[in-house]
């Protein structure tokens, strides 16, 4: 196995994401294979390769700094789980 | 008569001209398509009959006062994972199973604008991840050829609401095959165009540097009538290309004299079944018939494209997802206790199990210590797999294969297998890795279950794909065929 389980735990904390302890073991299993498939990657020789960030390698576009959206915070808002006088809503993060 | 749901696009747009119908009748037809057979199919999660009723109401007065345009009153179905202002848009996850897009995509605007009658949205694998559309929050979708098989996915209701004529187009999404992976399991012609063509402003993003949108259609003909309302430019979608659209239909009649058609070996490798090498190699014999040159050639580095793809796209996707946090849209978790377990709850219970592994999967690779070896590494790879199309694309104007190694298989065969599962798109993912334009077409059947052709083109080049596609379906009925439980009215 690549991965143990104080890999996957502390892997699922990096992503928030809450997962069963129950469930540890296949997800060392199922992540582990699909490393082991990802390994092959050392096959191919890339030195001197410049990593490919864009399949057509074209560049971002710039544009003026310009207002181009108009204000729609009511209808954004309504599909917020908690709002309050045009705030989002999380539980208090400060005593 | 031909019976409505057996026509084309093209065919169901001149009986709309013609007064044949009405775009009211044609639209009513459809949604009883759909009432009566995707129970069977659980191919369309949202029927929205009252807005398409009222688009189709829209579309009568614009074909009645002249100023129609040749596709206006045409119905068709959307993945879910396209921003529908106003209506629900899931992407196939309990994450998103209340969220109302408070937009439309821009695919979704330039159709509407065209006068296209949107009939609902389709299942598909949740945040399109998924080779089978069994990781659906909505349940598997099954294939209409054989509904204890699965569809392919992640765009499976996509393909299979095709394939079953519940309308006569519908849209999808492809980042590693998921249009013509499906299409080619549903017997229907799939087209991913190349990167960039099509806008993805407003397409749920799962991995930003392969995703592009993609049509299901009866036929080559059709699937170049809707690109040409698809494609173009958008500011909004800063990776789009501001490239010429060409009109995709006035090229379909050339002939393909002289066209240079390679063969890659490592298509036909190990692997490949048996039943769908024979169909694939006919239908090449059958391009050769029609005057295309065919010769060998080899793309060496594909066989790590699978590898570089699960980097890639995991990677992309675990950035992607964090949006999902259950604060400004989608689930929540209930009485969360403070801000750490709002986050990991709500991600914890509003992802399935694919989702979790593929974002785990990024989160690793891209986590500290490992981003050279993983990440770098894939995104080098990936371009020594570009290099080998380029070299390729030097010498011939066109690839063929098979567009899966099997035909459609079994619910349940590889649920436990992601491995296995994965396997599946080794022919497509590496045109997704190089942002080619790749089609799937049905051309024949293997132990009773469609086989696919796919073609891939250079950057830009659609419309050869078109044009062949299209010459080979005039020679070939393999396109025309519709399961049998599905050919009668009302079905």
């Amino acid at each position: 196995m690549v991965l143990n389980d104080g890999d996957v735990r502390n892997i699922a904390g990096l992503a928030r994401l809450q997962i069963d302890e129950a469930d540890i073991p296949r997800y060392v299993t199922k992540l582990s294979q699909v490393l082991d498939l990802v390994s092959q990657l050392s096959e191919i020789n890339t030195r001197g390769v410049m990593p490919m960030a864009h399949p057509i390698d074209a560049v971002q576009r710039l544009r003026a700094d310009e207002v181009t959206e108009k204000d729609q915070r009511e209808r954004f808002q309504g599909i917020a789980p908690v709002v309050e006088s045009g705030l989002y809503l999380v539980p208090k993060v400060i005593e | 008569m031909i019976e409505l749901h057996a026509r084309t696009v093209a065919g169901l747009a001149r009986g709309l001209r013609d007064r044949e119908y009405s775009a009211t009748e044609l639209t009513q037809h459809f949604l009883n398509r759909i009432s009566s057979s995707n129970e069977s199919l659980n191919a369309v999660i949202t029927l929205t009959r009252e807005q398409a009723l009222a688009a189709a109401s829209r579309a009568d007065k614009r074909l009645a006062a002249g100023d129609a345009g040749p596709l206006t009153g045409i119905p068709l179905l959307h993945k879910d994972v396209f921003c529908t202002d106003g209506i629900r848009t899931s992407c196939g996850s309990k994450m998103l199973d209340t969220f109302i897009a408070p937009y439309d995509a821009t695919v979704v605007a330039k159709l509407n604008a065209a006068g296209f009658v949107m009939l609902g949205k389709t299942n598909m694998d949740e945040f399109a991840m998924g080779s089978s559309n069994e990781n659906s929050y909505y349940g598997s979708v099954r294939n209409p050829w054989d509904i204890e098989r699965v569809p392919g996915g992640s765009s499976g209701g996509s393909a299979a609401a095709m394939a079953a004529r519940l309308a006569p187009v519908t849209t999808g999404s492809d980042t590693g095959g998921s249009v013509r992976q499906p299409a080619a399991f549903c017997g229907v012609t799939g087209l991913k165009p190349t990167y960039g063509r099509i806008s993805r402003y407003g397409m749920i993003a799962f991995a930003s540097s392969l995703d592009q949108a993609g049509t299901f259609t009866a036929d080559a003909q059709d699937a170049a009538l809707v690109l040409n309302v698809m494609a173009g430019f958008d500011r909004r979608d800063s990776t789009s290309v501001d490239h010429p659209v060409p009109d995709y239909a006035s090229t379909l009649d050339d002939g393909i004299g002289g066209l240079r058609i390679g063969m890659p070996r490592e298509f036909f490798d190990e692997g490949l079944d048996d039943g769908v090498a024979a169909q694939v190699q006919a239908a090449i014999k059958q391009l050769e018939a029609l005057g295309a040159s065919v010769k060998e050639i080899t793309l060496p580095s594909m066989k790590a494209s699978v590898a570089t793809y699960y980097v890639v796209a995991s990677a992309e996707c675990s950035s992607n997802l964090s949006r999902m946090d259950g604060v400004r849209f989608g689930y929540r978790c209930r009485n969360p206790r403070d801000l750490a377990d709002l986050y990991t709850r709500s991600r914890g219970e509003g992802f399935g199990a694919e989702v979790k592994r593929r974002i785990m999967t990024g989160t690793y690779t891209l986590s500290a210590g490992f981003y050279d070896a993983y990440y770098l590494k894939a995104q080098k790879v990936r371009r020594v797999i570009a290099d080998d199309f380029r070299q390729a694309f030097g010498d011939v104007d066109l690839i063929v294969g098979p567009t899966t190694p099997e035909t459609a298989f079994k619910l349940g065969e590889k649920a436990n297998d992601p491995i296995g599962m994965y396997l599946s798109d080794i022919y497509t993912i590496a045109v997704n890795l190089t942002g080619l334009p790749g089609m799937s077409i049905p051309c024949g059947f293997s132990q009773g279950l469609p086989v696919g052709l796919h073609l891939i083109g250079n950057v830009f080049d659609e419309a050869r794909l078109l044009n062949v596609a299209h010459q080979y379906q005039r020679h070939t009925d393999w396109h025309r065929q519709i399961p049998e439980r599905f050919q009668r009215e009302g079905s």
